[in-house]
């Protein structure tokens, strides 16, 4: 993590994953699939005329997002949280091709307050894991 | 039957403010009832001045270079060692009933157990614990959690939210809207963390741990071996204690801090004289640590309002004490008195004014580390009443509570059971104890290591934002009880120097099976 002024905190988290680069876009993509592969949000709605996506935290909090990106031939996700209690939030997800079957794919956080970068960014390490789960077993099959 | 075990604990309690170790503004009468009938220790430092690292310790018996947990907001991992879990097998009932914190608060995916179980609606759980034994966590049959003020995810939280919501809004609100601990001021003086809470005193925190405690008291067998962890929050920030209460002490009437010089220029001399982050959070250019306000200057604080917060943190001892008092004659009404022991200590210090600073962090002085422990062994073991003066460690508490039991100590503990008195300590070589900071947060980053003898405290500063490590304090504890005169680097106590730092060394290399430090995923 490293912060460069201010109160806004960037972390980047990252894993390689033994899959193809379409198959882990394929988990991705679509809005309202995070509770399948982010630990903790429960609840995804998403309206694509408004690009607003609403999730629900296992602690019961409801969050609005707006999704800015989802670019299939960079391959990348991008959304920021709009509830009042962030000043400041972008979130990034980059799947980038390494090798045949092999990808890597990084979860960036830049957000303000500072703390809520860290809390954000903490869980999107467990993201991470189990879109590398989902993605091989896929390859598996 | 064994050996029964109440273990008290407290929150960010100095030494001093126990009457049994000279305290003399918050009246604690049972806790000073226990000093007299039992063992009071008056060199006992934390593995951390911070709550989790600490908590982890007593728990584990291990230092946080060897459980892992070695900031506040890193998970005890949840395999770790308990003795909680030794006790459990061996028969016995165990509760954990008040603020546990091996997990963090700040958790917004629920993904920590400890942040779970309110929510499933009952306090004891069958599931299975990380190996398939059953239980709520590790080792516990029962947790009930509390902490400061009003956690919604935690029971007290629950408590208050669904039966008596009107006072959801009068705790101090610890975080502020930046999730940063909160320096709004309050009480009379503007103090910062100073509140009037209007809970009635029978809802506020400390009663109810008292009450839940001694429900679980009264659901077990006269004739069960159980181990209870009476785990209070307070005297920690925010000072806001029921304001039915307040009037107890006058804060007018309370005597400043003996090491709170009143004249700004003598504090900050003082200050000079120590590692470069000292005078820096002093002066409001730097904060160590997410623990302390973060927009809060310590030089702003006034002699009333240290005042005023001495006082509030005396009520809130007070309370405490009198809790505990109900819970003994819960334990006397069931006759188990002759078989308990009662062990009751706090994880780590707060500067309380020292130097002119208040909270915690990395300074390693008396305020921080000298912790009130007191061991009334049951008094069927027999045991003579004593004051052991060798410094002993919160690590030794894993290794007393099997020691009590009558079980074998672990091989994973990393100090032995606590001693009885001066002689069993001079025997088993009680004669220096370590304390570990390390923090990396938010691009400051701060690593210390501290060895405490009876005569002298060495700091070392290792490398870090503001310390390139080279840095260190050296206290002759005897001639300079308050830490006042930095003796690091001078040539009249090098051989000092040179043992202590032998020890720091032996404790950095010491063999232990190290758990990779856990990953930071919040602020606490």
């Amino acid at each position: 993590m490293n912060v460069q002024g201010g109160c806004v905190a960037s972390i980047r988290q990252q894993i390689r994953i033994a899959a193809d680069p379409d198959t882990v876009w394929d988990i991705i993509k679509v809005p309202e699939s995070q509770p399948d592969w982010f630990p903790g949000i429960i609840k995804a709605t998403y309206d694509p005329e408004t690009r607003i996506r609403v999730i629900t935290v296992s602690m019961g909090v409801d969050m609005p997002e707006e999704i800015l990106t989802v670019d299939p031939t960079l391959r990348r996700f991008a959304y920021k949280i709009t509830a009042p209690l962030y000043s400041f939030h972008y979130g990034i997800i980059d799947v980038i091709e390494i090798a045949p079957n092999d990808t890597l794919c990084i979860y960036s956080t830049t957000a303000e307050p500072e703390v809520l970068a860290l809390l954000i960014g903490a869980g999107t390490m467990g993201a991470l894991e189990k879109i590398k789960e989902i993605a091989e077993q896929k390859v598996k099959k | 039957m064994g050996r029964k075990i109440l273990f008290i604990t407290t929150d960010q309690q100095r030494y001093d403010t126990v009457g049994a170790n000279g305290g003399t503004i918050a009246r604690t009468p049972v806790v000073d009832k226990l000093a007299a009938e039992g063992i009071r220790y008056e060199r006992c430092q934390p593995s951390s001045v911070v709550c989790m690292p600490s908590r982890a310790s007593m728990l584990t018996g291990q230092f946080p270079t060897t459980h892992g947990a070695w900031m506040n907001g890193v998970a005890l991992r949840v395999d770790a060692p308990s003795f909680a879990e030794e006790l459990h097998d061996a028969g016995y009932a165990t509760a954990l009933i008040g603020k546990s914190h091996f997990e963090p608060f700040l958790d917004v995916f629920g993904r920590f157990a400890e942040n779970s179980f309110a929510q499933l609606g009952i306090p004891t759980i069958e599931q299975p614990w990380f190996d398939g034994r059953m239980g709520p966590h590790r080792g516990f049959d029962h947790m009930e959690f509390a902490t400061h003020g009003i956690a919604r995810t935690l029971h007290y939280g629950k408590f208050i939210t669904e039966e008596h919501p009107e006072y959801l809004t009068s705790f101090y609100p610890n975080l502020n809207m930046e999730l940063n601990v909160n320096d709004m001021g309050g009480g009379d003086t503007g103090a910062v963390q100073a509140w009037s809470n209007d809970i009635p005193r029978e809802l506020y925190h400390t009663d109810w741990i008292a009450d839940r405690t001694i429900n679980w008291l009264e659901q077990q067998n006269e004739d069960s071996d159980w181990f209870c962890w009476m785990s209070f929050p307070d005297p920690h920030h925010p000072w806001d204690p029921p304001k039915s209460e307040v009037g107890r002490i006058d804060w007018k009437d309370v005597p400043l801090p003996e090491n709170y010089p009143e004249s700004a220029s003598e504090r900050e001399t003082l200050l000079d004289q120590k590692a470069a982050h000292w005078r820096l959070w002093y002066d409001g250019k730097l904060v160590s640590n997410y623990e302390a306000p973060k927009h809060w200057v310590p030089s702003s604080l006034t002699a009333d309002q240290l005042r005023e917060i001495t006082a509030l943190n005396a009520v809130e001892i007070e309370l405490i004490d009198e809790a505990i008092g109900r819970v003994l004659k819960t334990i006397e009404a069931k006759g188990w008195t002759d078989d308990v022991d009662i062990v009751f200590t706090t994880d780590h210090g707060e500067l309380g004014g020292d130097f002119g600073l208040l909270f915690k962090g990395a300074y390693h002085v008396d305020g921080l580390m000298r912790l009130p422990l007191i061991w009334k062994p049951a008094p069927s073991s027999n045991t003579s009443p004593a004051v052991v003066s060798a410094p002993v460690s919160l690590v030794s508490l894993a290794a007393t509570f099997m020691q009590v039991a009558g079980l074998p100590t672990p091989e994973y503990v990393e100090a032995g059971p606590l001693p009885v008195d001066n002689d069993d300590a001079k025997q088993r070589n009680f004669d220096a104890t370590i304390t570990e900071w390390d923090s990396d947060l938010f691009g400051v980053s701060v690593h210390v290591r501290t060895a405490l003898t009876n005569e002298f405290m060495l700091t070392r500063y290792q490398k870090g934002t503001v310390h390139d490590g080279s840095e260190g304090e050296l206290y002759n504890m005897i001639d300079d009880p308050l830490q006042r005169v930095n003796l690091f680097n001078d040539p009249a106590y090098a051989a000092v120097q040179a043992e202590l730092d032998e020890r720091l060394r032996s404790h950095e290399e010491r063999p232990a099976d190290r758990a990779t430090p856990g990953i930071v995923v919040a602020p606490v």
